[in-house]
């Protein structure tokens, strides 16, 4: 393979058709005598449901029809759980209890879906919606996951003696005995706040049933379109043939468009099917707020031993997790947040234990960085308040404690999310820190910069902190690559896209393979009815699992390719060239023949074929690694605040990845800054604010701040390749990375922008309301 | 998140706007830019069951100078009309700065002054802006028309003296004396959000440089815009050194205002924010009222 396209800063082919409007987005979806759906959502976060009138709705002009739990009858069934616990972790407690399509008998959280409408417009939909009386009889709340934890707490579900939903122990060494020799204990409570992905688009779902052909085609914003399909057929007791489930563009998904099944994904190709007709529903920002899953809420007890050189000796961490009211999605974030919470450290003793805990808030599953932030979050913060303690530069404290380049594949003896234990596939940490140091000139703003500007009442401090991701995990993914009789490819794959410019990255590898112009390769995602096995979207997964599946079966093709062109052409096959669409004999460049036409020899219309042989110039080819690889990089920033309005400034940012083979650098930078700008909010704007009574107080976008372009700065990005092992393009995911480091380093930068404060920053986001509540509190100290 | 149903009258003058809203009374309401309205209307937060559209009452839309030096603006003058106005940035240099601030180009392109002055919004610049520069607002309705001050007109949370009946068709400005110096601080989380707390300040100068008028008016911290009285006395007839403008903005901080708490800033946070924009915005507007000679 000639490397003419991998690597290369290639513009995103499917941009000029985003850009234009002219792509499909599941809101385009049209279909002639299509109802529109709305929901009665729960307004409280706990209640019991007493009774529920819907005449009123029912007799509205233009209401085709209203369900409830009571009158889906027998096809109310709770959801299947996602992921199920690690088989692999000893005595690990895990309560499943999952979402269900309509509310029943309890509520349990605010937005929780009681009732469906189908009418002729959203418009009337929605009037009916409001035409529904239902009684509700309020129970005390559970929000705070600490409180939720205590003896006392009202029950989120009722047959559970407590709000554990799981409790999981792990350990590597001997923190106990490693705690005794150390010169140094740091210990704090540290927390971590809710937020939301806050997706472009919202959800949406639209469903045909054609009753003719019986066949169920879905329109559906999932990242995952294959298993849909899986548990849609089974629970619709439909063959999986029959329902084709498409994911057409989406406007970013980020994690919580690959939770299943939301009620609503259960229930509009349900009402099609029960009413013959198409049904569409479009969920508003509104509604995204309660019903669309959301992440990141913990709260550590956390402490690392050190010694007095500043070697990390041992971490040992318990913490609470948020899961919300159910926990379809088992035990991935804790699991992440365990993982990360070493960092890229070289830490002998570790023992951390997770407890996750029910409350009455809408339910959590991965948000892009998916538990890991937290753990970076955790060992940053204790390591950067155990460089001020022990005088140690905080760069050359963290080079002290990285995992030497020698030291790879690294076993961490813990489990991971793919429940397997979990090992540092290969990297080379110290030159991404000090590249990363070198382009925000660490040395010079410390040393001459700072001072000055201190010395003009400045207050700007500088951050720097290096992180892990661990990506590509399996199972695995497929594809199938084609040479159409036109000489163009057609490649289709299992996984949806949502943003990630697959249809550009994905055709690199291709056409490299077999020898093409990149615009000659067509790329299909996300529709059952052209690939029909795989996973899913999720966990910086596509540039490595798929992206291996596409190189593999694109190889193949490249086999078949020079084994018939060695026929026709009468030449052995290491003598032929594949390049520019056409195969050559590369001595004899004039003797040849053209993708094209070897595709149309490869299907021939009449005569015979010898036996065994395959038409067309196809194959399928499936990836899976053997275990997840690990990403790395490290972020910088330079922020100046005034401590008289806790305004702040990001002034540079500087971002340098290892995400092994980079495939497409434009795609990776696109993806390191959509990283940071979630990174950003999480560090400063965006936190879900509930009161005590389970309600959110800024579900809109005036209230839930999201940087904008306004906020985020120019990053300046560094790139570095150690290839990976692990899958033969050598590749690493990088979708996640850019949002890991960020609330860390802010912290950090925060604190050394205010040195007379002597602040800690043990929490993230952290708002300008509560630095100033902070400062004050440090005021009354000093 | 869609509106209830409602009727929809266009009217193309005045006249026609004032017999639906006489007719319909308490169910109707003016859509001017409809950048608060229809947000509103779509969380089913308010049901009119009439609008009366005013975008097509061409006789709403202007900016002209008055015969004393002021400035007159149509009630349906657009944001982005006054933003890039010379005759506004001349006459009213406080409303030409005050303008990039308040919300995104999007909204401002459709947001209109009449209607962010009669939404009364407590964290909108251009109410207590208006009341800095002592402006004036008629009121029409069928039976005739009345002036009424700024520093009158609010009376609430999204309350005005505006009658359900009547429009507000023009805000007027008075010529700005020499050696006036204003000034707009705020802080606000992202830049074209509301503010957590904003202050308008206007500076009057005698000959001696010492303060013949200050008007300090706050947004953001409480029902309505909020005149800081006792600060501003504190300045009439001194000379603005830094001590003097400290002193005042201690006073607006703790004896002028009353500021609530919100998910994004507390009272606390809200009183001290007060103390340093108002500092910020007296040295400001001493600063250029002497510039103006
Ligand atoms: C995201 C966002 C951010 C914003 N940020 C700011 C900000 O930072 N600062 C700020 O000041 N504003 C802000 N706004 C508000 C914006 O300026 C609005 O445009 C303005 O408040 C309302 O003007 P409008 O023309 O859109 O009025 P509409 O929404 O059409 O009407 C508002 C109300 O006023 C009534 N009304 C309108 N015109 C008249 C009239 N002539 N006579 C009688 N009643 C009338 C209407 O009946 C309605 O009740 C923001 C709005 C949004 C959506």
């Amino acid at each position: 393979m000639t490397k003419k396209y991998i690597g290369k800063r290639i513009k995103r082919s499917e941009d000029p058709r985003l850009l234009t409007g002219e792509a499909l987005f599941v809101d385009d979806v049209e279909i002639p005598g299509m109802l529109h759906a709305a929901f009665l959502r729960s307004d409280y976060a706990h209640a019991y449901l007493k009774s529920i009138d819907v005449s009123a709705a029912q007799a509205r002009e233009g209401v085709v029809a209203v369900f409830t739990a009571e009158t889906m009858g027998d096809d109310w069934q709770p959801g299947p759980p996602l992921v199920s616990p690690p088989p692999t972790v000893e005595d690990v407690i895990f309560h499943s209890r999952t979402q269900v399509p309509l509310v029943k008998d309890k509520v349990r959280h605010v937005g929780e879906p009681i009732a469906i409408v189908i009418a002729e417009s959203r418009y009337i939909a929605e009037d009916a919606v409001d035409d529904i009386v239902v009684d509700l009889e309020p129970l005390d709340v559970v929000v705070d996951i600490e409180k939720a934890m205590q003896p006392d707490a009202p029950l989120v579900h009722d047959d559970l003696d407590s709000n554990l939903a799981a409790h999981i122990e792990q350990e590597k060494g001997d923190y106990a005995a490693i705690r005794e020799e150390a010169d140094l204990i740091i210990k704090r409570r540290i927390v971590i706040d809710r937020g939301a992905a806050v997706a472009m688009e919202n959800r949406g779902i639209v469903a045909q049933w054609d009753a003719k052909s019986q066949r169920l085609t879905v329109w559906d914003t999932t990242q995952a379109p294959i298993a849909i399909r899986n548990g849609l057929a089974a629970r619709l007791d439909l063959s999986e043939h029959q329902v084709r489930v498409i994911a057409p563009f989406i406007g970013g998904a980020f994690g919580p468009k690959m939770m299943m099944f939301y009620p609503e994904e259960m229930l509009i190709p349900w009402v099609s099917i029960k009413l013959d007709r198409p049904i569409k529903w479009i969920e508003d920002r509104y509604e995204n707020f309660y019903a669309t899953t959301q992440e990141r809420g913990q709260v550590h007890e956390a402490e690392m031993a050190l010694t007095l050189d500043g070697r990390i000796l041992g971490v040992s961490d318990v913490f609470l997790h948020d899961s919300g009211a159910y926990d379809p999605y088992g035990l991935t974030l804790p699991l992440n947040t365990q993982c990360h919470m070493m960092g890229p450290y070289d830490i002998a003793n570790y023992y951390s234990e997770s407890k996750v805990v029910f409350t009455n808030k809408t339910i959590v599953t991965p948000v892009r960085g998916a538990g890991r932030p937290q753990g970076i979050f955790i060992v940053e913060r204790l390591l950067d308040l155990a460089a001020k303690e022990l005088g140690i530069d905080p760069v050359e404290i963290r080079k002290r404690n990285l995992i030497p380049p020698d030291a790879f594949p690294y076993e961490h003896k813990i489990i991971d999310q793919a429940f397997a234990p979990l090992i540092f596939d290969s990297g080379n940490y110290k030159p991404v820190l000090e590249k990363a140091a070198d382009m925000i000139g660490y040395d010079r703003f410390v040393k001459d910069e700072q001072p000055r500007l201190r010395a003009e009442g400045r207050h700007v401090g500088i951050g720097i902190v290096p992180f892990i991701e661990t990506t590509g995990v399996g199972p695995y993914e497929g594809a199938r690559v084609t040479v159409e009789a036109s000489g163009k490819i057609n490649v289709a794959t299992g996984v949806g896209t949502q943003g990630q410019g697959h249809f550009t990255s994905f055709a690199q590898i291709v056409a490299d393979q077999l020898g093409v112009d990149v615009r000659d390769v067509h790329l299909v995602t996300g529709d059952t009815a052209e690939f029909h096995w795989g996973t899913g979207t999720f966990a910086s997964r596509g540039s490595v699992v798929a992206a291996n599946a596409i190189n593999a079966s694109a190889k193949l093709v490249r086999e078949k390719i020079l084994a018939l062109a060695s026929k026709v052409l009468e030449a052995p096959e290491d003598e032929l060239e594949l390049a520019d669409g056409v195969i050559r004999v590369a001595d004899v460049p004039r003797i040849s023949i053209s993708l094209g036409e070897l595709a149309m020899l490869a299907n021939p219309l009449r005569g015979a074929v010898e036996p065994g042989t395959e038409p067309g110039l196809e194959a399928t080819a499936y990836f899976g690694p053997q275990y997840g690889a690990i990403a790395f990089g490290t972020h910088a920033m330079i922020v100046e605040v005034d401590p008289q309005t806790m305004m702040i400034e990001i002034k540079r940012y500087v971002a340098v990845e290892d995400c092994g083979t980079v495939i497409n650098p434009l795609i990776v930078d696109g993806q390191i800054h959509g990283g940071v700008s979630l990174g950003i909010g999480n560090s400063y704007y965006e936190k879900l604010v509930f009161d005590e009574n389970g309600q959110l107080l800024n579900a809109s976008l005036m209230d839930y701040l999201i940087p904008t372009a306004a906020e985020v700065p120019r990053i300046e990005i560094g790139h570095e390749e150690t290839r990976s092992p692990l899958n033969p393009l050598g590749s690493k995911g990088v979708g996640e990375a850019g949002a890991i480091p960020v609330p860390a380093l802010f912290a950090q930068a925060m604190e050394n922008a205010l040195p007379e404060y002597d602040l800690e920053i043990l929490e993230a986001p952290l708002s300008p309301n509560r630095l100033f509540e902070l400062l004050r509190e440090k005021e009354r100290e000093l | 998140m869609k509106p209830p149903p409602f009727e929809y009258y266009a009217p193309t003058t005045v006249e026609e706007a004032l017999v639906h809203l006489s007719e319909h009374g308490y169910d109707a309401k003016a859509l001017a830019g409809g950048q608060s309205l229809i947000p509103t209307m779509n969380f089913r937060l308010a049901q009119p069951s009439v609008l009366v559209d005013l975008n097509n009452v061409s006789e709403l839309f202007y900016i002209r100078p008055d015969e004393n030096g002021g400035l007159r603006l149509g009630a349906m003058t657009r944001h982005f009309q006054v933003e890039r106005s010379s005759l506004v940035s001349e006459r009213t240099p406080l409303i030409y700065e005050a303008m990039p601030k308040i919300a995104t180009p999007q909204i401002r392109s459709r947001g209109t002054f009449g209607g962010s002055i009669a939404h009364a919004d407590p964290s909108a610049e251009l109410g207590a802006i208006s009341i800095a520069l002592g402006g004036r607002f008629r009121l029409r309705n069928q039976t005739g028309e009345r002036w009424v001050p700024a520093n009158e007109f609010f009376i609430g949370m999204f309350t005005t003296l505006l009658e359900p009946d009547e429009l507000l068709v023009e805000a007027s400005f008075p010529n700005m004396p020499p050696r006036t110096g204003w000034a707009l601080q705020e802080v606000a989380r992202r830049p074209n959000d509301f503010a957590l707390v904003g202050v308008a300040a206007v500076v009057t100068l005698d000959k001696k440089n010492q303060c013949q008028k200050a008007r300090i008016v706050f947004l953001s911290v409480g029902d309505g815009p909020v005149e800081a009285h006792r600060a501003a006395e504190t300045l009439t007839g001194q000379t603005l050194t830094p001590e003097i403008i400290h002193a005042a903005a201690e006073t607006a901080a703790t004896a002028d205002i009353d500021p609530g708490s919100d998910i994004h800033a507390s009272a606390e946070y809200r009183r001290h924010l007060a103390g340093v924009l108002t500092r910020r915005a007296l040295d400001l507007a001493f600063e250029r009222a002497k510039g103006r000679g």
